[in-house]
């Protein structure tokens, strides 16, 4: 009896990986239907097989100074030039893509994972709780991300880990609001009754039947939030808040190249242009799982 | 309305006051000794403990916290900066002027631009001009205020030395800065513009305005655009919020005296009264823009107006 009941319970879970995995196959579908969107997905491809490959791929170390070959201007031997201490920028292009990678990434998972105890508590338990964190995210809110991450990085000052903590508690609100409103609209359905009834508790049915159920807004705020988490943490090392010289950061590259404008503007330039390509692969990547995970949305 | 008017600013004090404790418990944790900042790190024991004792620095982070907030409330004194020994105030007073004129500018950029070409995207909707309009809004999305504030400064002033770099004191020298800062908005403006008007030109009482022989220019700018526009005040509203953030580095990179470049000075020079009254200026700044936004609605839909009438 017991053997059955077990042969029984490991079918299912194969026939749910099993629909978990045709599901996944229609959204690549519908996903390779944009262009645009697979454009960018090649692109954070290529970005992420960069950062682990940089070793190999960078032709000079990032940080070792050669001072006969400074602001070298775009050549055969620096592709994209040398900064004021000719240090070659492609080189520091490459390794940055791991410290944008990993501050997107890492931001995005501290501010998801806060985002959605606070949203999911917020919108299933509602009431006195709901009111609480929803004033808490309102006055978090009341001040722009930036800013936010500015305050906090004050507050801890810079460095690596720093950066990537101040980034993503500044950007909680933006997930709590959505899950809140998610779960919101998929906790009275009859599945949730149905897991109540079952004698569920409540953390469960909040991890396995109601944040599986608002995946698709979740992902796609993810998704853009990787760039703004790039984007402000290039900012916050732009204006000297957030990674020192000489890490690769694409921002501090900007912020380093920045009194050089006028006479070597490669300095600036190809950094922007990193962040500018990963942002737009990401936005459109961004807008393309949005059309793919919701096409009534589309319609 | 004045009700619903009078609710709203009286909803703003518990949000100052949240942003206010927040950000000096933040503070509180900033490493680096202010007294030591001020006197210097060789400075005498007795020196630095009389200093903190004036200061109130070792009370309790509750009583100080306490008497900010009374200060605050009542004196509307935000206490005086560790480095000039000025009142806070009174700097980030003389600060604001060109932090609000350029985010002022940079709207009004934002709004010129981008509602007309989105009007026009969505009316000549997969046109030419809608393709290459799109994929520009998509391009100003994408660049970071930092960089398109550099590549203003390189082809207008370095390249063709028409345009100062630096300063905010004449009008030619505030185009650049507002450009950068307004750029981001002009795509986010034109995109929701655009989407806005798509979805009201295709309802019933479009096509009963064409049916009833109203010229088209009316049909779009009275009763497309009327309807199209809750969203994009909406979105006007978070952009101010996000030109606020974006005004730091604009002031950064184009050497403005405002209150984003003194609030990044500030935390450099660990000087904790006024970057929490620099935060404070921007926290209230864009309170009062969301309810200008918010009391706008209801001259936009009736409904809304209604609602608290």
């Amino acid at each position: 009896m017991e053997k059955q009941k077990a042969i029984k319970t490991s079918s299912s879970s194969v026939e749910r990986k099993r629909l978990g995995f045709r599901k996944l196959k229609e959204i690549f579908h519908r996903l390779k239907k944009s262009t645009l969107a697979m454009i960018g997905l090649a692109i954070i491809v290529l970005l992420v097989l960069t950062a682990i490959f940089a070793d190999y791929i960078a032709p000079y170390d990032y940080s070792t100074n050669d001072l006969k070959n400074q602001y070298a201007m775009p050549s055969k031997e620096h592709i994209l030039g040398t900064d004021e201490f000719g240090r070659d920028i492609f080189s520091r292009i490459v390794y940055g893509s791991r410290i944008s990678l990993q501050v997107g990434f890492i931001s995005v998972g501290i501010a998801l994972t806060l985002g959605v105890i606070i949203g999911a508590s917020s919108g299933f338990y509602g009431g006195k709780v709901d009111m609480i964190l929803m004033r808490f995210i309102d006055i978090l809110q009341s001040l722009p991300d930036i800013l936010m991450a500015i305050a906090i990085m004050a507050a801890l000052g810079p460095g690596l880990s720093n950066l990537m903590i101040a980034v993503g508690l500044a950007s909680i609100p933006g997930y709590a609001k959505i899950i809140r409103s998610s779960v919101l609209s998929i906790k009275d359905n009859e599945f949730v009754e149905a897991a109540r009834a079952n004698g569920s508790s409540d953390f469960r049915i909040i991890v396995k039947h109601i944040i599986p159920n608002c995946l698709a807004p979740i992902i796609v705020q993810a998704t853009l939030g990787v760039a703004y988490a790039i984007i402000n943490a290039a900012g916050l090392s732009f204006i000297g808040l957030g990674l020192e010289p000489p890490t690769p950061e694409w921002g501090a590259m900007l912020s380093s190249g920045r009194g050089y404008i006028r006479d070597y503007p490669h300095m600036t330039m190809f950094p922007g242009l990193a962040i500018v390509i990963v942002i737009f692969a990401l936005n459109v990547l961004g807008d393309g799982l949005r059309d793919a995970l919701d096409p009534k949305l589309k319609q | 309305m004045s009700k619903y008017i009078l609710k709203r600013i009286l909803l703003l004090i518990p949000v100052i006051i949240g942003v206010s404790f927040i950000v000096f418990a933040l503070l509180e944790l900033s490493p680096g000794d202010p007294v030591r900042n001020i006197l210097g790190t060789n400075a005498d024991p007795k020196e630095v403990e009389a200093l903190r004792e004036e200061m109130g620095l070792n009370d309790p982070f509750l009583v100080r916290y306490g008497r900010f907030l009374k200060n605050m409330i009542i004196n509307r004194d935000l206490g005086d900066s560790y480095l000039t020994r000025t009142p806070v105030v009174d700097e980030i007073f003389m600060r604001a002027k060109p932090t609000v004129i350029l985010a002022a500018l940079s709207i009004s950029v934002a709004i010129i631009l981008g509602i007309p070409i989105g009007i026009i995207s969505a009316v000549k909707q997969y046109s030419i001009f809608d393709n290459v309009t799109m994929v520009i809004a998509l391009l100003g999305i994408c660049m970071p205020v930092f960089w398109l504030g550099l590549l203003l400064i390189l082809l207008f002033s370095v390249k063709l030395g028409l345009l100062p770099s630096s300063g905010f004191n004449s009008f030619s020298q505030m185009i650049l800065p507002s450009l950068a800062l307004g750029a981001q908005s002009v795509s986010v403006i034109t995109r929701m513009t655009r989407s806005s008007m798509l979805e009201v030109i295709r309802s019933d009482h479009i096509r009963t305005a064409r049916a009833k022989g109203q010229k088209e220019n009316v049909v779009i700018l009275s009763h497309a655009l009327g309807n199209a526009l809750i969203p994009i005040l909406t979105t006007i509203g978070t952009q101010f919020g996000q030109l606020l953030g974006g005004a730091v580095m604009t002031e950064v990179i184009f050497s403005i005296p405002g209150v984003g470049r003194l609030m990044v000075d500030s935390i450099k020079m660990r000087d904790v009264p006024m970057v929490l009254g620099c935060i404070l200026f921007v926290a209230v700044s864009f309170a009062i823009v969301n309810l200008v936004v918010d009391i706008l609605y209801s001259f936009v839909d009736p409904r809304i107006k209604s609602k608290f009438s």
